[in-house]
Parts: structure tokens; C-alpha cells; sequence
């Protein structure tokens, strides 16, 4: 069959651009470094905005963006900023390995590619009616940040909420101002305990799972979102279906290693699931086989 | 004022305990305040009391040399703490101070032992009741010990 002049799309040329062009999500965006602060030792927040005014992204509390430094690599990363104001794009990064560090030395100005948003969402909206209990550990702090911004601003949708916050030492404490500004409203709880600290510390020492027993939900109708380390998670788990709640109550974020974050690479696969995909979010029975399987 | 046995009937240690020993062992408890900052007992000194927690919190400290005095758990309404007067030698290992200001009922350990050991029902649940304590304590502190916020190493 004759090729159809250029310009003019047959169905098959189509089909073949289709076939030559990068899935949909695989090209980042680029977008520059308007902020970049010092969260703890080794932890930074960084706002981003658009490069020559391109689109914004729009999110859901709990989704990620793949983040790309020219040279270095690309991790997946949460969108940590307000989901009401989407048109600067806040990440907080943890530097561990060569990607995360690159990405904490960006400095104001710096330009970074963006992919996204990917992912699951928290139910938050699902959530509404009743209370909520949100449950972080470490840089698990991040990924459910939005959801305290999306319920604070709808305050009246729900009932009792209530931020359960671990950490390693008062130092390594992100979000301190968020966290001082939550606390002092009346119509929100927020305990924050460490694993150790010394005596100039007057909150909890123990693990967030401690803090559970006393949290001041109703059981039985509350919506718990946990995120942080998967050990803490387990426990985590435990700790409130021995409060009464039941799986299908509980969310988890999950973080298993990931490359291409559209489901085709399989790198984040977790039984039937792609953490990338399906996930990150997930509710208690559809990963409780899952969470004591190591990363494969 | 509320007498020992219904202060102790409200807090979560107790829940359950049949009414006759509750106002059995309530004769070996007396309540007690401590000012925020306030040592409630040292590592070391002899162990003859324990508490259960109405109000308040206290943090359990070690003396780490050259990093001194450390937290190693915060304790909180309806947690009881001090099981060394159970065993010889019946010492303190820890330090126990008070936080904010804090409301406890403190039993008398000799006074408990005696209760308990003429009464082998009664010591029985008691000791469940410990036991059932003393392993929810060592799982939360098993856990702080895994440093679980650290990095890990990939393999
Ligand atoms: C959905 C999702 C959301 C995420 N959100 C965030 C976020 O908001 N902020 C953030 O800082 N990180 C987040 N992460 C983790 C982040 O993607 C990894 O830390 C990053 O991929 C590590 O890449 P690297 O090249 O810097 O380090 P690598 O060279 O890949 O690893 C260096 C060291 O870090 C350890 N490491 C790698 N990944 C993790 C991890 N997930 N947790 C703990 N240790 C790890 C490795 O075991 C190794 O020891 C998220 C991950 C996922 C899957």
C-alpha cells in the first residue's frame, strides 16, 4: 500500500507514530527550583514551579512524582505540598543514595525534570463524616502531609482528627512548623514521640505504635492513613486492630523500588500488584500477605 | 474523693479484676503527687514501690557517661510502671521522673508481695497481668531498637 503523503495521518502511520513515541508519563517536565529548605541533617523541602510558565500539576493527597537530575538518575517521590495550591510543586527529599543527594545540592534556580503525577490517592474524600487518624514514621511524614492540609482546610466534614508522628531524635523532626501550627489548633490532636532523646525533650519517647491505644477516635467508623517505614507499619497494623479497627479501615503507602512508575517495568511488582500503579496507596487486606515479603 | 479501689476500678491495668481483690490490694496504695522535673525514684536505690499512672507522664532515664542522662520511654495516664519490687534484689535500674505533674497510685511492694503470696489467685492474676505488661513494653522497645527510621543498607 502507497505511504499517505506526509502531514496526513493514515491509520496505520498512526498507529506506528503511537508505537514510536514514549508511553504516556515517560517525558519529564522540566521545572525550576524556587526554594529549597533545611528540613534536618539530612533531609530538604524543595519547591518547584514550572519552567516558562508550562502547566502545573494537579494531585491527590498520597500520588508521586518521579523526580530527575540531568546525569544523576530518577526517583519516585511524594508530593508533599498542599493539594489546594497546586501551582507550586513541594517535595521533601531524604538524601540516602546518589539520586536524593543530588537532589538535596539543587539550589534556587536549579532546573529539575518532573514526571507525573502517579499513583494512588489516600481516600480522603471517602473519609469525610468520620474521624481521621493519621499515622507517620520518619520521611513518612511527607507523603501524608496533604492529607492534613485537604482536611484542615474542609474541617467540617470530619470528625476528630488526630496526627500520630514518630521519629528518630527531636532533631530529625520535619514539618516543625506545620507541626507547631496544627498543635496549637483546637480542633486537631497531634503527638509526636521519638525513639530517643535527652532530657531537654518534653514529649513522647517510644514508638508512634505506643500512642495508638490513647488516640481519642472512635474505633469503629475512624479512617487511619499510615505511612513510614515498613516495620513500623506491621506494628503499626497491630496496633490498631487491637483498637477495633478493621482492615478495610486502614490505608498504607507503600515504597518499593521503581523505575518507570506507568506499570510496564515491573520493578515495583508486589504479588498481582505494581506499587506504582495500584499503589502506593493501599488498604490493609489487599497488602497484608505482601508486607512481611521482602523486596524482590 | 474517689477511695484507692474505684481509682484503681477506672484505670486500665485493673480492668477486670474481680471488686473483692481490688479493694483487697487498694489497702497496700496510697495516691501521690510529683512536681514536673521531680525524681520519682533513682537507678540503684531500693525498689519498694510501684505506680499506676492516673495523670500526668514520667520518662524512664539511664545515665549514658558522656551523653548523660538519656530518655528511654515515656509512660502516661493508665500505664503503671516498676516491677522491680517483684524480684531480689528489689533495686531500681532505671531513673523515673516526672515530666509534667503527675498523679499516681503507689503501691507498697512489701505490703503487694505479702498479699500476693498468701493468695495464690490472686498473685496468679496479678502476675498475668505483668507478664501481659512487661511483653507489650519489650515489643515497643525491641522495635525503638531496630532504628527503623535509619538508612538501610541495599543488598
Ligand atoms: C512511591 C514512593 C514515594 C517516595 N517518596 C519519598 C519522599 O517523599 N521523600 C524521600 O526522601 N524519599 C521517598 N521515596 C524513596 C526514594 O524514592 C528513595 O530514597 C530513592 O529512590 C533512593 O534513590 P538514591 O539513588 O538516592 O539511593 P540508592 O542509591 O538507590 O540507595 C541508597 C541507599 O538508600 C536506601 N534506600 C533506597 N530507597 C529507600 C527507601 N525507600 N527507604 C529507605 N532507604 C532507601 C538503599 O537501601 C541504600 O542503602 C519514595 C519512594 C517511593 C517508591
Amino acid at each position: 500500500m502507497a505511504e499517505a503523503p506526509t502531514g496526513v495521518q493514515t491509520p496505520a502511520s498512526a498507529a506506528r507514530h503511537a508505537a514510536q513515541r514514549p508511553p504516556a508519563g515517560l517525558l519529564p517536565a522540566s521545572f525550576r527550583v524556587t526554594s529549597r529548605r533545611r528540613e534536618t541533617r539530612d533531609t530538604f523541602t524543595l519547591e518547584l514551579v514550572p519552567v516558562d510558565g508550562g502547566p502545573e500539576i494537579r494531585f491527590e493527597p498520597g500520588q508521586f512524582n518521579m523526580l530527575y537530575v540531568l546525569g544523576v538518575g530518577e526517583v519516585p517521590i511524594s508530593i508533599s505540598g498542599d493539594p489546594g495550591r497546586p501551582s507550586t510543586l513541594v517535595h521533601t527529599v531524604r538524601s540516602v543514595g546518589a539520586v536524593t543527594r543530588a537532589l538535596c545540592a539543587l539550589r534556587k534556580g536549579d532546573v529539575v525534570g518532573v514526571r507525573g503525577p502517579f499513583g494512588s490517592a489516600w481516600p480522603v474524600d471517602a473519609a469525610a463524616g468520620h474521624d481521621v487518624l493519621v499515622v507517620a514514621g520518619g520521611i513518612g511524614i511527607a507523603p501524608v502531609r496533604p492529607i492534613l492540609h485537604r482536611v484542615l482546610a474542609q474541617r467540617a466534614r470530619y470528625g476528630r482528627v488526630v496526627l500520630l508522628y514518630g521519629a528518630r531524635t527531636p532533631a530529625d523532626l520535619l514539618y516543625t512548623r506545620d507541626l507547631e501550627h496544627w498543635r496549637s489548633r483546637l480542633d486537631a490532636e497531634v503527638q509526636v514521640t521519638v525513639d530517643s532523646a535527652d532530657r531537654t525533650w518534653r514529649g513522647n519517647v517510644g514508638t508512634v505504635a505506643t500512642l495508638i491505644g490513647r488516640a481519642p477516635i472512635d474505633a469503629e467508623q475512624a479512617t487511619a492513613f499510615v505511612c513510614g517505614p515498613e516495620v513500623m507499619m506491621r506494628f503499626v497494623a497491630i496496633a490498631l486492630q487491637q483498637r477495633g479497627m478493621a482492615g478495610r479501615q486502614i490505608f498504607l503507602s507503600l515504597e518499593r523500588n521503581m523505575t518507570c512508575a506507568v506499570g510496564l517495568c515491573g520493578h515495583c511488582q508486589l504479588g498481582p500488584y505494581f506499587v506504582c500503579k495500584d499503589g502506593p496507596v493501599f488498604d490493609l487486606p489487599r497488602v497484608r500477605p505482601f508486607l512481611t515479603v521482602r523486596e524482590m | 474523693m474517689k477511695t484507692i479501689d474505684v481509682l484503681l476500678a477506672e484505670h486500665p491495668f485493673f480492668q477486670g479484676m474481680a471488686p473483692g481483690y481490688l479493694e483487697f490490694i487498694a489497702g497496700c496504695g496510697r495516691n501521690v503527687q510529683f512536681e514536673p522535673g521531680r525524681y520519682i525514684h533513682r537507678e540503684g536505690q531500693e525498689a519498694n514501690e510501684f505506680y499506676a499512672i492516673r495523670h500526668g507522664k514520667v520518662a524512664l532515664e539511664i545515665f549514658v557517661p558522656g551523653r548523660g542522662p538519656t530518655t528511654l520511654q515515656t509512660l502516661d495516664e493508665g500505664d503503671v510502671f516498676g516491677w522491680s519490687w517483684i524480684f531480689p534484689p528489689y533495686k531500681w535500674v532505671f531513673d523515673a521522673r516526672a515530666v509534667e505533674l503527675t498523679r499516681a497510685v503507689a503501691f507498697d511492694g512489701v505490703c503487694l508481695r505479702t498479699k500476693c503470696e498468701g493468695d495464690a489467685q490472686l498473685g496468679y492474676d496479678f502476675m498475668k497481668r505483668f507478664a501481659q505488661m512487661v511483653a507489650k513494653r519489650l515489643d515497643a522497645v525491641r522495635l525503638q531498637l531496630l532504628d527503623v527510621y535509619g538508612t538501610v543498607e541495599r543488598r
